[in-house]
């Protein structure tokens, strides 16, 4: 377990402020937010590679924040690998090892273990730069999980690889926290990878840690217009709720009352997903409560599926898949109804 | 580079390739100007091989050209030992004063030679602070290896940390963070990690610090006119013989420390390759 109490460090231009965050022992651990957040630095903070400002970091009990990184036992990958560019990978593995004067015989047994696991025997006598990206970022894993450390930190592992060979690296990197529980803790500005990955994810922007939760959380229950606008939830309005007589709580945007599961009242932000709203040619009858008729004024093509905006108004984007856009035969200009629930409705302040 | 689309006439050609053709032109003059009056010397001394024989044999001559590459030497060493960690210090480092001491540590190369030999008198010469310390443990400056070694030292260093320090700074900082964490102490970092990266700056720092160092005169003839160091010895030949007197020992001089930054260079690049 490692827990950063009101972690501050300075940066220059800007801080990262009161950072108190828990990671579980085992967890897979995911720090998202926007390029230029602080990430980067907040993971060499937890390893002792940058000078905090104040605030404590605890791991397993213990208080390390004075500690030299080199007595940390927490491993970091970079981005973009930096492997030893004049030693060869067999070499690089080992680094960790040798400093940390492990005997010839556990040195090769260990080395085999880590080759084996990530696939990587053949390429122990080649020098880095004869290798490509996704071979880069393999044996930048392994020279980091041979020495057995107590926490892994990952910095952007996929950005700076190809669409194709990202898919494999996600893979290898679930598959080896599966088989290690090493607790991870994961830096990405990408959404997407930070659900596919994490048990958790903390979103950090304007130096602050925004909020903390399981992917689902984050991704249903943002907290900020911050966190909900990061989170890719494209529907974010300002509005009023309002309890009504029967019980019912509306919530006002644009002259339009949509019914919300919340019992507030007062001036509020709403998200909703983009794939919680149903599009229909007719109005359908069923337990959804909010069902509205509205024009289709813009189609933004993603491949497989499709973000079509109505407007009732306000304008709602909806996600559809191109097998239902196609179906139906939408385009703008088009009437059209939608659907979604009263829950489907996220307010926040 | 060329532009020769076509079948083009002569004048069709230069006029197509103005830039390159006026930047030939006003190299091949430098080129010239530099490589010219270094091998007619050569050229006309081989004929006349007798006398260039008879200075190889004139052991003062010989002495003042291996007691010339020796003093660089030391210079360097001491230099490499002293010069490196500041270096890395400043590729490093961001400090109140930075710019001035970068500055400082340059100013050796601007300051004329015999200017900064009379500086280095005012502190190593015998009657001066750090001269009467040494003095002490039997150790002085004026007329002496060790004046020869200290001269030499002032006006080449700014070489060796100058070039070191920009191949420290091309050092990625978070190979040395990586090592770290990996159980690397900040002294291993620097010995497996930041120097063998930087050591191709670092040698070709060293190889013009030796070289700067076997060419000094001015800052050398202040403090030790004796033991001659070979620029000495042409000097004094020039001053006392005449010309003819003074060419054999200059030529020779010119082939040795050629003959050694070739061979270094080399060496050096060798290693690049590797």
């Amino acid at each position: 377990m490692i827990e950063v109490r009101n972690l501050s460090v300075d940066l220059g231009e800007f801080v990262l402020k009161d950072i108190t965050v828990t990671i579980n022992e085992g967890e897979y651990f995911i720090i998202l937010g926007p390029t230029g957040a602080g990430k980067t630095v907040l993971l060499e903070s937890i390893a002792g590679l940058y000078p905090i400002k104040s605030g404590q970091i605890w791991l397993r009990g213990k208080e390390v924040t004075g500690v030299e990184p080199e007595r940390r036992r927490i491993s970091i990958v970079y981005q973009d690998h930096v492997l030893f560019p004049h030693i060869s990978v067999k070499d690089n593995i080992v680094f960790g090892l040798r400093m940390n004067k492990t005997t010839a015989e556990e040195q090769e047994d260990r080395l085999n273990w880590v080759a084996g696991l990530l696939g990587i025997a053949s390429l122990l006598h080649r020098r880095p730069d004869t290798l490509s990206g996704g071979e880069k970022q393999k044996v930048a894993l392994g020279r980091a999980i041979v020495t057995r450390p107590e926490l892994l930190l990952v910095d952007e592992p996929l950005s700076a690889l190809d669409p194709e060979t990202r898919e494999n690296v996600q893979q290898e990197l679930r598959q080896l926290h599966r088989a290690l529980g090493i607790t991870t803790v994961h830096v990405t500005h990408d959404f997407e990878e930070a659900i596919a990955l994490g048990n958790r994810i903390a979103v950090i922007g304007e130096g602050r840690l925004m909020q903390v939760g399981t992917p689902e959380e984050v991704f249903r229950q943002p907290n900020s217009e911050f966190v909900a606008r990061f989170a890719m939830a494209r529907n974010i309005f300002l509005g009023k709720a309002e309890r009504r007589p029967n019980g019912d709580t509306v919530f006002k945007i644009d002259g339009t009352d949509f019914i919300v599961a919340a019992n507030v009242d007062g001036p509020h932000h709403a998200s909703i997903r983009p794939e919680d709203i149903l599009i229909s040619s007719e109005p359908i009858r069923s337990s959804a409560r909010n069902c509205f008729p509205g024009t289709i004024t813009h189609v933004i093509d993603r491949g497989s599926t499709l973000y079509v905006t109505v407007s009732i108004p306000p304008d709602l984007s909806c996600l559809v898949t191109r097998h239902s856009f196609e179906e139906m035969g939408l385009h703008e200009g088009r009437r059209v109804y939608v659907t979604f629930k009263a829950s489907s409705i996220h307010l926040f302040d | 580079m060329w532009n020769t689309e076509g079948n083009v006439t002569f004048t069709e050609f230069i006029r197509r390739n103005r830039l390159t053709v006026t930047f030939i032109l006003l190299g091949l003059v430098i080129f010239l100007f530099v490589v010219v009056p270094l091998l007619k010397m050569v050229v006309s001394s081989v004929a006349e091989a007798r006398i260039l024989w008879q200075t190889i044999l004139d052991s003062e001559v010989t002495t003042a050209i291996g007691l010339t590459l020796l003093t660089a030497l030391i210079a360097t060493v001491v230099g490499f030992l002293l010069g490196v960690p500041l270096a890395y210090l400043l590729a490093r480092h961001n400090f109140y004063g930075k710019r001035l001491v970068e500055g400082l540590i340059d100013v050796p190369i601007v300051v004329p030679h015999t200017a900064a030999g009379i500086a280095l008198l005012f502190v190593f010469g015998r009657r001066f602070l750090l001269g009467r310390a040494f003095e002490t443990i039997g150790v002085t400056f004026v007329d002496s290896l060790a004046g020869i070694v200290i001269a030499m030292l002032f006006v080449s260093i700014p070489f060796l940390i100058d070039s070191a320090k920009e191949g420290f700074k091309k050092v990625d900082v978070r190979l040395e963070k990586v090592a770290r964490t990996l159980g690397a102490s900040p002294w291993q970092t620097f010995i497996r990690v930041s120097f063998p990266l930087a050591w191709r700056s670092i040698l070709a720092g060293n190889i013009m610090m030796w070289a700067r160092g076997i060419s000094e005169f001015g800052a050398v003839i202040i403090l030790a006119y004796h033991p001659m160091i070979a620029p000495v010895l042409v000097y004094e030949r020039f001053e006392t013989y005449g010309l003819d007197y003074a060419r054999p020992v200059a030529v020779l001089l010119i082939l040795v420390s050629v003959l050694a930054f070739i061979v270094l260079r080399t060496l050096a690049y060798r290693g690049d390759r590797s």
